[in-house]
């Protein structure tokens, strides 16, 4: 599988226009992010994370601003197939089953696989995620964490050279997803993919990332990129470190400084 | 044991119900040309069976032929309309206009239209089932979730893909609540057709024993008419069974005759 494009983002816009008025959801944002990485966006609700993802999956065309995929600006077609988007919502297909749900986005964007590999991959994946028993459970038959799972395992199942991953894991229980955390990290360090995470914990932030956009309230600008360098594998003890703390701190600091702003803002 | 004892109870109140009726034509001696008793339907049923049998068939090929034209016409109409801005516009106005208008009150004129026989009572059959179809497939097409079409976008799904494996799924409930009302819109549109323009089917016989006033035969053809209408819905709903799977029904359905 070749590489994974290096994305750069500049001076990207994005406005919504609806009857009310125009919201400026992105306001001029400029990012780099190297092939590979793991590049994780926090920032308060509703500062445009999720319509940033969109644009780096090329569903959302931008009002102004460019996305550039290996320096060719991102039209629709080819961005495509390329990246693995969770949304924030689950987003399963409610007339199909786990297994079913999870091989969609092979059918889709893995035409070389064969019905049986799919099913192969597909049943990996959910067994993965602690599913194994709920192939053929329908999505209105399961828990909200587990429609999440199933949404997670049809993104990775196609192994996108690039994960788009909006707040995947918020929906589920600490052990579940310190598992799927670690699986994530797994497939991250085995393969080049490059993973765009959101997030609204910032522990979970320092554990995974390799650096860190911290957003402002809306109209979305970056307000600090942080490298984050503690070594892997990143465990219970790191969180114990002193310089742990202080990062943290210093994100929390961020956040918090600009939430007046995202009152008044409105 | 709940679902067995509430069948059980369905059935004992059809025979109830039988059983009343059966009493009470027999208490007042009401005369068989007024209201027959069920037992004598269903004699009357057995000795004619022969020819309600010939008659359901022209009855069946109307409501079916009809059905299925308005059907297929009705999908491809409603696609249409969800995917063709200038086709939404152009029809809307015209479609809701004629759903309101009472459509089976042009079955005289298709008789001098279509002649007599069996392409009147398609025609008329067709023509009233048509409605709930377009309007149901067309509002099931375009309330799809947008983010599930972004989802299809981001994996370069084409525009065929994205119609096979996300509109055309999500519109299946809305379709078959469809269905349902059309296939009985249909039996109506062809027995209507038969009273006015046809020499033959289970709405001739009705008409027929009417004017000779053989209200016992009237009845065995209402009877036979109901079964091969109850028939034709559980087919529906047995093909529904098989396509519609893991979602609860959210077609809502408007229908008018
Ligand atoms: N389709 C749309 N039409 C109009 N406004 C929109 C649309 N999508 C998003 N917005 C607006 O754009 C802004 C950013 O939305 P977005 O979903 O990107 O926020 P977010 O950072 O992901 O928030 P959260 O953390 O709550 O998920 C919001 O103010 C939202 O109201
Ligand atoms: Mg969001």
């Amino acid at each position: 599988m070749s590489k994974a494009p290096h994305i750069s983002i500049k001076g990207l816009s994005v406005s919504f226009k609806s009857r009310t008025g125009t919201v400026n959801a992105l306001n001029n944002i400029s990012l780099d992010i190297a092939p590979g990485s793991f590049f994780t966006i926090v920032g308060p609700s509703g500062c445009g994370k999720t319509t940033l993802l969109k644009v780096l999956s090329g569903v959302l065309q931008p009002s102004g601003g460019e996305v550039l995929f290996d320096g060719v600006a991102i039209d629709k077609n080819k961005v495509q197939g390329q990246v693995g988007y969770v949304f924030q919502r689950s987003l399963l297909l409610p007339w199909r089953n786990a297994l079913d749900n999870v091989m969609l986005t092979m059918e889709v964007a893995r035409r070389d696989m064969s019905r049986a590999d799919r099913e192969r991959e597909a049943r990996h994946w959910l067994k993965i995620a602690g599913l194994e028993g709920f192939e053929k459970r329908f999505p209105h038959e399961l828990s909200g964490g587990m429609q999440q799972r199933v949404s997670i395992c049809r993104a990775l199942a196609f192994r996108p050279k690039v994960l788009l991953m909006d707040e995947p894991f918020a929906a589920l229980d600490e052990i579940t997803r310190e598992t799927l955390q670690e699986e994530l990290l797994r497939l991250w360090m085995q393969t080049e993919t490059t993973v765009v995470f959101i997030t609204h914990s910032i522990p979970e932030a320092l554990l995974l990332s390799e650096q860190i956009a911290v957003m402002s309230a809306r109209p979305g600008r970056v307000l600090e990129r942080i490298e984050v360098p503690f070594p892997r594998p990143r465990e219970e003890a790191t969180r114990e470190l002193p310089e742990f703390g202080a990062m943290a701190g210093h994100v929390r600091g961020l956040l918090r400084h600009r939430e007046p702003v995202a009152a008044t803002a409105q | 044991m709940y679902r067995v004892g509430v069948t059980v109870g369905q059935i004992l109140v059809f025979l109830l119900f039988f059983a009343i009726w059966e009493g009470i034509v027999d208490f007042f001696h009401i005369k068989p040309v007024i209201l027959p008793p069920p037992s004598r339907i269903a004699e009357v049923m057995w000795e004619q069976r022969a020819l309600l049998l010939t008659n359901t068939w022209p009855t069946f090929v109307a409501i079916s032929l009809g059905f299925i034209y308005a059907v297929v016409t009705g999908f491809v109409i409603a696609v249409g309309i969800a995917y063709s801005r200038i086709v939404r516009e152009l029809t809307y106005p015209f479609l809701v206009t004629a759903q309101i208008l009472p459509k089976i009150a042009f079955a005289p004129l298709f008789l001098i239209w279509f002649g007599f026989g069996l392409t009147p009572k398609i025609v008329i059959a067709a023509l009233i089932a048509f409605f709930p179809v377009v309007i149901n497939t067309a509002k099931g097409l375009s309330s799809v979730d947008s983010e599930l079409l972004q989802y299809m976008d981001s994996l370069g799904a084409s525009g065929w893909e994205k119609f096979t494996k996300i509109s055309l799924p999500w519109a299946m409930p809305y379709f078959f609540a469809a269905l349902k009302i059309s296939i009985t819109l249909a039996i109506v549109g062809a027995v209507v057709g038969e009273f006015v323009a046809a020499g033959e089917g289970l709405g001739y016989i009705i008409n027929a024993s009417n004017i000779s006033l053989d209200t016992e035969l009237m009845f065995a053809a209402i009877v036979a008419m109901s079964l091969l209408g109850i028939v034709l819905f559980l087919v529906i709903v047995a093909a529904e069974r098989l396509f519609v799977n893991g979602v609860e029904e959210n077609g809502g359905v408007q229908a008018t005759m």
